[in-house]
């Protein structure tokens, strides 16, 4: 089921493969409004998608007062994100997030927290989150994470550059950032919601592909508008498009404002629905949140036991 | 069952049952036989019962009372004895009962949805968030109807006795489009659910009676089509309305024809689903999900001729083909089915043997790789390529969910494509460009159009067809009207047979010659050309002398009428502006010309004031003029972010028979309304006083009236008004004459669904400008097309 594929190395700048393309944005909500009344998942494959969407998540702690010890506890919550007799109930045996996101100067922290729990580190960089420092800073800023054990860097895009439809900046910019990241996986945060259009999203996907992304972002969480099922829609959309183009493999993360069970259901049934099984595993599927997992973990219990859960009953993050 | 550890690795979705066990208890308690509901109370299902199965699991859920003529007698005279009171209530009063019924739909939403889906097969996805929430819109937005009915629509009153007969494909649906408008605007109803689902009327007839609605306000007779037989064609019946096939509409058509029954017909389709190469192809991919794919593709207005521009027509195909593979067909109750099982086995067969015949036909079909069910009528969804407008599969309505497809290279020949059927309900437009969406838009044959978009409903939107799709709408103020009418309609005296019979041997009787001789043409093409048959008949005026001849039109003269009529498509573009000029200039020709015709009037003897016609009848080209950039349609509040217009378009070609009464001014009151609205009109002038109208010719050419856009023609009115009524290429008849001719004109209309308008032989007032002029008459030069139009970056 998750066979391995080569990392997606981009390709020139294509403008033709999205200049001419428009996004109809009432059919966007349209698609949007229908996924999650046109499937559900119920008993033990609610269960199952539930997990399977826990090891997905990037573990997020993105806030000016982090400090080692929150990273050292967040982590702790990554290894065992769910409480062991509600796994053993389920059947499971092991089961962990899909990475610990944080800021720069908190990687060496969450590196030596998670040291053999095979959890990667993931840093944000490049300005978190405006992204207007001096392109030498933001380039070295992902160099400093990837030394410090970063196995994948969240850069965040020059939103000038898409709203001014300057694709050529664009591209070179994000191409800078993916060879400073090296072998750490880049992610390119959008930020959607500072984008505003639905066809503005679609060219800035393809370019963020283009200039050889792993996998593209919907937010930084940051904006006035985070992660919507429009958004994402149109962002699969133009991954498949790509995919059908280049045989390249880019993965997907909707983040900001998921918190719910519910999103990530209605998440993982908009992959597998506009891509397939195989995008719903997290090498190519990731979910940027932080409460989420605390609602997941209440739902699973409530599987388990029958009865519904408190918060109280799982651990803090 | 799989492990969880599994289902983590395959991510398959599993079941998801919707609970039907109060459903089926309820189906339990009924297994003896649903009876018909008439007069707020239900009868005893006897005789012979119609089984109602479960098309998903083909077991039977019950067994439904097959109504005779007794059955839908008694439930026509309850409705007649119930219409006084419901009729004289206030609107406030009716309003209530339909906040009611609105109201408690939603109280039973789920248990209504799982009956639909048990009785039709349909998805619950779509019965919960379609069907069921679109009835509960419909009686709210007619609660609003019957409060404001008698301020909006002063001087209309209800019909009376409807009677209704509803389709299959959205049960429940259907009936609220019919039982709401109706009650709102006064009238009570016999109406008859279609045999193979009556389920949820039954149910409704028990929420009646949980609100208390008066008894005999809404009668339910079961059965089939002999039933809805009995119903059409009950003496005491004033109003069908039915939804059906377009074979079962024009028996409809022909079996009432001449019995001053109003009728509104919602018929057959197969409408274009347009993809422009600039169009949001993953968006219009999904828009063929939600058009063909949609209750299994048995959608009378499913978008099911997809046609691509070339350009983009290969990467379009493979996209949609990729699109099925994500369907899901299988038990309807189960909440992630896209698609559920058809209506019946039968239903099945035909679907099946459509499709066999588009294959034999040389298309190629490609179906979704789907495992059905064993068991139920379920069918694969999928769409043909290589279909050409001549094959079969591309004319016939399939009624399942498969589409055919075409490629065009211009929006032109796209036009031409999406208008090349007899159809004429609805079109999908997919471009991210305005001007070429618009275009299409006003250029498509069709009742409904949505951009970017497909099967959106609401109750303040009109819906209903062009062509053979039928006539009348539902919803908003266009579908009310199906409801009412106006009183005066129905007065007036009968007339009498035309007072001169066409003879076209030499006439030796006495004669008013003038100086030099006068010869009378037809004028056609904006030429006055001589009759095809080579004769003449001899006019007589009014003490019974020769006063000249005219043409002795015959079917050819027709058809080459119509033909120059089909010709002058331009009427219909150019502004309200325009034509409201070129009918003041006609006026104002008639006015120096007022000597003449009044002379022309006087020499009939059927003007008793002559001036007087004369002036009333440069008045209502006035008037009409004025209307002629004033009749406008209106932008209707539907769903947010969505403009929604109603236009009135021309018919086309609108064939006219004018009576012998008033000569001038009654030819002229039904020319004009015709005329403003941009319509290209046949008419065939007072057959007992033709000099007149062919005077009027002089006057149009002097008019600037483009060639073709009036045509006159003199002779014998009702074979005339038979091969107009005949004629496929005519879309509307006004005809003033006989009650038989009033009949004989209605059934030949059936054939290409033409709508007509005729008078029963009543006599009206021309004079009187609330008989003879009138919103009647411009709602009655018009069909309304209604355009979605969402919008948002």
């Amino acid at each position: 089921m998750t066979e391995h594929f080569p990392r997606p190395e981009g390709s020139p700048l294509m403008p033709d493969w999205f200049d001419a393309h428009a996004v109809n944005l009432s059919a966007s909500e349209r698609r949007a409004a229908s996924l999650p009344t046109r499937r559900t998942v119920k008993k033990e494959w609610q269960a199952a998608w539930l997990l399977r969407a826990i090891t997905c998540i990037d573990l997020t702690t993105l806030a000016g007062d982090d400090t080692e010890d929150r990273v050292q506890r967040l982590c702790a919550k990554a290894r065992t994100p769910v409480r062991a007799d509600l796994l053993e109930a389920l059947g499971i045996e092991k089961v962990t997030v899909g990475a610990v996101c944080v800021y720069p100067t908190m990687v060496a922290h969450a590196v030596m927290a998670l040291e053999g729990s095979g959890i990667p580190v993931a840093s944000v960089a490049t300005g978190f989150p405006a992204g207007l420092t001096p392109l030498p800073l933001r380039l070295g800023e992902i160099r400093y994470a990837v030394e410090q054990g970063a196995k994948e860097i969240d850069i965040v895009i020059t939103r000038e550059h898409v709203l001014k439809g300057d694709w050529a900046a664009l591209y070179d910019e994000i191409r800078a950032m993916r060879e400073a990241c090296g072998p750490a996986h880049m992610k390119a945060i959008l930020a959607t919601g500072d984008l505003k259009t639905l066809t503005n999203v679609y060219k800035a996907s393809m370019v963020a592909m283009q200039a050889g992304s792993d996998f593209i972002k919907t937010s930084t969480g940051k904006e006035d508008v985070n992660a919507t099922l429009p958004v994402s829609l149109t962002m699969v959309r133009a991954l498949r498009d790509y995919r059908d183009r280049t045989g390249q493999m880019v993965g997907f993360k909707p983040a900001g404002g998921l918190r719910t069970a519910k999103d990530a259901m209605n998440w993982l049934i908009l992959m597998k629905e506009e891509l397939g099984t195989r995008f719903m595993m997290p090498d190519l599927f990731r979910i940027g949140a932080s409460s989420m997992l605390g609602d997941i973990e209440r739902q699973l219990e409530h599987h388990v036991t029958g009865r519904y859960s408190a918060a109280n009953r799982h651990a803090l993050a | 069952m799989p492990s969880i550890k599994d289902i983590m690795q395959t991510m398959e979705y599993g079941p998801a049952p919707e609970s039907n066990s109060e459903v089926k208890a309820w189906l339990q308690a009924r297994s003896a036989g649903l009876g018909h509901y008439i007069n707020g109370k239900f009868t005893t299902a006897e005789g012979e019962l119609i089984e109602v199965s479960n098309p998903a699991t083909e077991e039977v859920i019950g067994r439904v009372a097959k109504g005779n003529a007794g059955d839908v007698d008694a439930a026509v005279r309850a409705a007649r004895a119930a219409l006084p009171k419901w009729s004289a209530f206030s609107g406030h009063e009716r309003a209530k009962y339909l906040y009611a019924i609105a109201r408690h739909i939603q109280k039973r939403e789920r248990f209504f949805s799982v009956l639909e889906t048990m009785d039709n097969g349909k998805t619950i996805r779509e019965t919960r968030d379609i069907d069921i929430p679109l009835v509960a819109r419909h009686f709210y937005h007619h609660a609003g109807w019957a409060e404001l009915v008698a301020d909006e629509f002063p001087n209309h009153a209800p019909v009376g006795v409807c009677g209704q007969i509803i389709p299959w494909n959205f049960p429940l649906l259907m009936l609220a489009w019919k039982v709401a408008p109706a009650l709102a605007a006064g009238n009570t109803v016999v109406i008859k659910p279609a045999d193979l689902t009556p389920m949820t009327a039954f149910a409704f007839a028990e929420l009646l009676s949980e609100i208390g609605l008066p008894p005999g306000v809404v009668n339910i007779v079961h059965g089939d089509g002999e039933t809805g037989a009995a119903i059409a064609g009950h003496p005491d019946i004033d109003k069908v309305a039915f939804t059906g096939s377009t074979d079962v509409g024009r028996i409809i058509r022909r079996q009432i024809a001449g019995s001053g029954k109003k009728l509104s017909l919602e018929l057959g389709g197969k409408s274009p689903f347009i993809v422009l190469e600039d169009a949001d192809l993953d968006a219009a991919v999904e828009g063929v999900v939600d058009a063909v794919w949609f209750n299994q593709g048995e959608v009378c207005c499913a978008g099911s001729r997809i046609l691509v521009q070339e350009g983009i027509a290969p990467r379009f195909f493979e996209k949609l083909k990729s699109r099925m593979a994500t369907l899901r067909v299988g038990d309807p109750l189960d909440k992630t089915m896209d698609i559920g099982a058809v209506v019946s086995q039968k239903q099945l067969a035909r679907i099946k043997g459509l499709l066999a015949t588009g294959q034999v036909e040389g298309a190629t079909l490609n179906l979704a790789p789907v495992d059905l069910p064993k068991r139920g009528a379920f069918c694969a969804p999928g769409f043909f390529t290589g279909t050409a407008p001549a094959h079969t599969v591309s004319q016939v309505e399939i009624f399942g969910p498969v589409a055919t497809s075409l490629t065009f290279r211009t929006l032109d020949e796209a036009v031409s494509l999406a208008n090349d059927t007899r159809y004429g309900l609805a079109a999908s437009v997919w471009s991210e460009n305005v001007n070429r969406a618009i275009e299409l838009a006003a250029r498509v044959k069709a009742g409904v159009v949505w951009i970017n978009a497909t099967n959106l409903f609401d109750a303040a939107a009109p819906f209903g067809g062009y062509r053979e799709s039928g006539f009348g709408r539902e919803g908003g103020r266009s579908g009310l009207l199906e409801y009412l009418t106006i009183p005066a309609d129905r007065q007036g005296k009968t007339r009498t047979a035309p007072a001169l019979q066409p003879q076209v041997v030499p006439f030796t009787g006495k004669a008013d010659r003038p100086d030099i001789d006068v010869t009378a043409k037809l004028y056609i093409g904006g030429k006055q050309v001589r009759p095809d048959g080579g004769q003449s008949y001899t006019v007589l005026g009014k003490s019974g002398q020769a006063i000249g001849q005219a043409g002795l039109a015959n079917r050819k003269d027709v058809r080459n009428a119509v033909e120059a009529a089909g010709k002058a498509t331009g009427w219909g573009n150019v502004t309200g502006h325009n034509r409201a000029q070129v009918l003041y200039f006609l006026a104002e020709n008639l006015s120096q010309r007022r000597a003449e015709f009044v002379s022309a009037l006087a020499a009939t003897g059927a003007s008793p004031k002559p001036e007087e016609e004369v002036e009333l009848a440069i008045r209502r080209a006035f008037w009409y003029a004025a209307q002629a950039d004033k009749f406008d349609g209106a932008v209707t509040a539907t769903k947010s972010r969505h403009v929604t217009m109603t236009v009135n378009e021309p018919y086309g070609t609108v064939g006219v028979v004018a009576a012998d009464e008033a000569p001038l001014l009654s030819l002229l009151s039904l020319i004009l309304p015709a005329l403003a609205l941009g319509n290209r009109v046949v008419a065939i002038a007072a057959q007992s006083h033709p000099l007149v109208a062919t005077r009027l010719y002089q006057v149009f050419e002097t008019s600037d009236i483009p060639a073709g856009v009036v045509n006159l023609l003199t002779g014998e009115r009702d074979v005339l008004a038979k091969t107009l009524a005949e004629h496929d290429d005519v879309a509307a008849v006004w005809y003033c004459g006989s009650d038989e001719g009033s009949r004989m004109v209605e059934a030949a209309s059936a054939g290409n669904l033409k709508t007509t308008w005729v008078d029963h032989g009543r006599l009206r007032d021309w004079r009187d400008p609330r008989q003879g002029q009138g919103g009647e008459f411009l709602r009655r030069a018009c069909q309304v097309k209604t355009i979605w139009l969402p919008y948002g970056e």
